[in-house]
């Protein structure tokens, strides 16, 4: 297969009009040294029939769960069709970077209301135009507060998702700050250690909510503790499903909020592509890392649209841009917009339908005989149980097509044997049914 | 006309999206202070949701709507077909922590695709986890500095060409080394005698790209290499434009020691308005165990994920990069062969040349040599005070996409152009033709430049007012 389209004539029309006597005349510029003829050791190529195939032989490899108990930072929710349906439009999907802002306004628009929507939800003034995941738009958010206050050192949370926390560890060893872990106690960040671990060097504070062990955090009380000190409070939102029920970080104090968008209309694809993005107060507008869409007027007064700000970044400031960042998430974040302007208002019910299953799947949980570790704790959709033999646990369940949710204890050294369990609105009241069931059928 | 927003066709009780009722017993032990008050999103039918995207989607511009020679950017066609593949639910389903058992499917493509990569490029080892090319150097930037603490030597310095992305001298600060920068002579190599005179022992590394943003294959690069080598400093090769080399040079073989490479440009994935992208950062064998975690490997017929990486810099991505967009520059591999991949560069650079030829004598062609996969020309005796920015809005008139304007900034006004391989001999031509017609026009009718564009959803953007006054969000 080839995407190419000159027949040979064309191709001895253009190679005489460049002056060129064969193909081989316009690499002339390589030293022969290092000329090669093939790339050796790739497979034959393959008609568009048989890769399709063949990609269906392979993906036999994946195992296809018919119910997904399993979060930790991915989540199974529902994809409305419109959304698949708008991000295939190939306006969309085969643009660019909407550097030429005449023909791109259906991209930059909805760049804009996406800024919008995601600034609503947490709760603050400006938003970037997305980031690549939620691990590096916690690092970046730090390195923004780096930059605002000039202090090196950072606390995080020991509640901040495992792997968003080893993401921030690889930028401050390459960025050269530091990072002290607060403890968790009872599932919660350690607000009394946290106050002991601030002085005047620290830069900011960083808790995710709801927590990874699905716990919704006090950020009200945490901003207390920043108060008007020069420490910034950042929230991580991972499960962006949650800002539909919970008050918005930035209401509750938080000066930054940065996190994952994937729940907002996109497929759980091994990991991504997903997005992140950073929102804020005002004042950090011109320390904002990534793209920024902005309102404006074209030459006849009209409304119209443009990436602005552009000083900021990397292909003006070169070593002194606020982050290398070149692209945002583009089409995902059209996918979010596209998906909260469908779901709209009823995000409220929707995230509420998420937190009345996970609740009930507690309950029943909890009734037959497996209590969640933090009982008692405010939680979302995701919550910890400890079962009595976790190997045991989830292979009785993998075998009946359903994945139960992850073990956390490679992670944590206290949550050894634990599952982190999550229920969306893909879990009906007759799957958390089965699920108990399966504990009774399997004596688990 | 405005650009209408879907904020503006909202009003109270237009959204009918039914949802699952919820008929369990509802218990919740949230402090009524957690929760939220009010829902500030639209509230509108699906059919007008669906309407107002359609037609934003009008207003933008793709690869499929016509030519889009966007210089150092590789508009190329993206088959339909990796589409199909990757929205298949055995692939887009799969949850990261699904483990190693239940998806050897995805672990097979992603170790697989790694491995191809290494044979295109002749490097060690790939890892997959950068999720753009930006994010693959600064990735490749970490592995240079942890290769210095691991032999104990602290060198501060990394080398830039003056015609790099901008994206080098940012990733390269954001490790905390200091930039130098290199300038290029005046056929748009590095100054190789310049060059020696910055090599000193605080080098770290020089990162370069190739071909470099003008277009050029760098005729001191073995030169540039072995010095480097000499002086114990890395080669960092910026491998975006890999399209224009593919199957032609093996990327070790120049002497690079790190390499990124961006999958859109190369293996055909969607740029998608802005990403999501993909950035692979391969290293040479010695710097292979500097890679970050989650490399996939083989055992026997097994796939798993090597977390065990002691001299790693770490983690980098959440999960393990962008799979999907892996899985479809995979697709593209396995139908190309080695053949197909070779046409890549064949057809990209016989395009940019013949444009190159025929559009020589209507604009300035700042260097006259034989170009890679892009050229450019520039602004320089235009009249009438047209400049580069009035002829890239002429250029959307006539149904095109502009070219990449004032980039690289080494040259003044620069227009950089790429045809990229999958654009047919009459869409060059037609290329050719608007051209012409807009050189002309200069002349004849320059006010028809200056007041461009006439034809497109909206007329030229105020990008000053939108700086000068940022709107950020709908309502401030």
């Amino acid at each position: 297969m080839s995407y190419t389209g000159l027949s040979h004539e064309q191709r001895a029309i253009m190679l005489k009009a460049a002056g060129a006597a064969d193909i081989d005349n316009l690499f002339s510029d390589i030293p022969k040294e290092i000329q090669t003829d093939c790339i050796s050791g790739l497979p034959e190529p393959l008609s568009e029939i048989e890769i399709e195939k063949e990609m269906n032989l392979i993906g036999l490899n994946n195992t296809e769960y018919r119910t997904i108990f399993t979060g930790g930072g991915a989540y199974n929710h529902y994809i409305p069709a419109v959304v698949d349906e708008i991000s295939a439009r190939s306006e969309f999907y085969t643009s660019y970077t909407p550097y030429q802002p005449e023909v791109s306004q259906g991209t930059l628009a909805a760049i804009f209301e996406f800024q919008t929507m995601i600034s609503s939800l947490t709760g603050l003034d400006i938003t970037n135009a997305s980031m690549y995941d939620g691990a590096t738009s916690l690092a970046e958010a730090v390195m923004m507060g780096i930059r605002t206050n000039g202090r090196r050192k950072v606390l995080v949370s020991r509640g901040v998702h495992p792997n968003y926390r080893q993401v921030l560890k690889t930028y401050a060893w390459a960025g050269d700050f530091d990072i002290v872990e607060i403890p968790l106690e009872k599932g919660l960040t350690d607000f009394e250690k946290t106050r002991g671990l601030i002085d005047d060097h620290t830069s900011s504070i960083i808790i995710q909510s709801p927590n990874f062990l699905g716990n919704i955090e006090d950020t009200k009380s945490f901003s207390k503790i920043t108060g008007n000190s020069e420490t910034i409070l950042i929230t991580a939102v991972v499960e962006a499903m949650s800002l539909g029920l919970l008050k918005g970080p930035g209401e509750l104090g938080a000066s930054i909020v940065c996190g994952e968008i994937q729940s907002f209309g996109n497929p759980l694809n091994f990991g991504g592509p997903y997005a992140g993005y950073i929102s804020a107060k005002k004042d950090f507008l011109r320390k904002m890392p990534g793209r920024l869409a902005g309102q404006t007027l074209d030459s006849s007064g009209n409304r119209a649209f443009a990436l602005t700000l552009q000083t900021r970044e990397q292909h003006i400031r070169r070593e002194k841009a606020t982050s290398n960042i070149c692209t945002n998430q583009g089409l995902i974040a059209l996918r979010t917009a596209v998906y909260l302007s469908l779901i709209g208002v009823k995000l409220s019910s929707l995230a509420q339908l998420n937190h009345n299953t996970a609740s009930y799947l507690k309950n029943k949980l909890t009734a037959t005989g497996i209590k969640s570790v933090h009982d008692n704790t405010p939680f979302f959709n995701e919550f910890v149980i400890k079962p009595r033999d976790i190997n045991r646990y989830i292979f009785e369940f993998r075998k009946r097509g359903i994945n139960p949710g992850i073990e956390i204890g490679r992670w944590y050294d206290d949550y050894n044997g634990c599952l982190l369990v999550c229920a969306t609105e893909m879990i009906s009241q007759s799957d958390v049914d089965e699920y108990c069931d399966i504990l009774k059928e399997a004596s688990l | 006309m405005n650009v209408e927003l879907i904020f503006e066709k909202s009003d109270s009780g237009q959204n009918n999206y039914k949802l699952p009722e919820w008929k369990g017993p509802s218990s919740s032990i949230i402090p009524p202070g957690y929760i939220r008050t009010g829902i500030n999103l639209p509230d509108c039918s699906e059919p007008a949701v669906v309407r107002h995207y359609n037609n934003l989607s009008k207003m933008n511009f793709g690869v499929d709507n016509g030519m889009y020679p966007l210089g150092s950017c590789t508009m190329k066609y993206n088959p339909k077909i990796n589409e199909r593949i990757s929205g298949k639910k055995i692939y887009s389903s799969i949850h990261p922590f699904a483990g190693e058992e239940s998806s050897q499917g995805v672990l097979r493509i992603l170790f697989e695709f790694s491995e191809y990569l290494c044979r295109i490029t002749g490097l060690g080892g790939f890892t997959l986890s950068p999720a753009a090319g930006s994010h693959g150097e600064l990735t490749g930037v970490m592995v240079i500095k942890k290769y210095f603490e691991s032999i104990g030597e602290k060198r501060s310095t990394i080398l830039i060409p003056d015609s790099a992305h901008g994206t080098n001298p940012a990733s390269v600060a954001m490790c905390g080394f200091n930039v130098k920068e290199v300038p290029s002579n005046s056929d748009g190599d590095v100054d190789f005698n310049k060059f020696m005179e910055m090599l000193d022992k605080d080098v770290a590394g020089m990162m370069l790209t190739c071909p470099n943003t003008l277009g050029l294959f760098d005729r001191n690069i073995i030169k540039i290499a072995e010095a480097l080598h000499k002086n114990g400093s890395l080669f960092y090769g910026d491998g975006a434009n890999l399209n224009a080399l593919v199957g032609r040079v093996r990327f070790r073989d120049v002497g690079f020691d790190l390499m990124h490479i961006n999958l859109h440009k190369t293996f055909s994935t969607p740029h998608g308005g802005g990403g999501p992208g993909s950035g692979p950062l391969g290293a040479a064998d010695h710097l292979v165990k500097f890679l970050p975690v989650t490399i996939v490997i083989k055992d026997g017929e097994r796939f798993g994920i090597d977390s065990d990486r002691p001299d790693s810099i770490g983690r980098v991505h959440s999960f393990y990069g962008n799979f999907s967009i892996c899985l479809r520059a995979y697709i593209y591999i396995r139908m190309l062969g080695c053949d197909g991949l070779k046409d890549i560069s064949d057809t990209a650079v016989l395009n940019a040349n013949y444009l190159m030829s025929q559009l020589k004598n209507i604009f300035n062609l700042p260097i006259n040599r034989k170009c890679m996969h892009e050229f450019i020309l520039n602004d320089k005796g235009l009249p009438n005070g047209i400049t580069t920015n009035d002829i890239s809005k002429r250029i959307l008139d006539y149904g095109f996409h502009s070219p990449t304007v004032y980039f690289p900034l080494l040259i003044h006004g620069a227009i950089m152009i790429e045809p990229t391989e999958t654009e047919s001999y009459e869409s060059l031509q037609r290329f050719i033709d608007v051209m012409k017609t807009i050189r002309k026009e200069c002349d004849a009718e320059p006010e028809k430049i200056l007041g461009a564009p006439h034809n497109t959803p909206v007329k030229r953007v105020d990008t000053v007012l939108a700086a000068k006054k940022p709107v950020l969000k709908w309502g401030d």
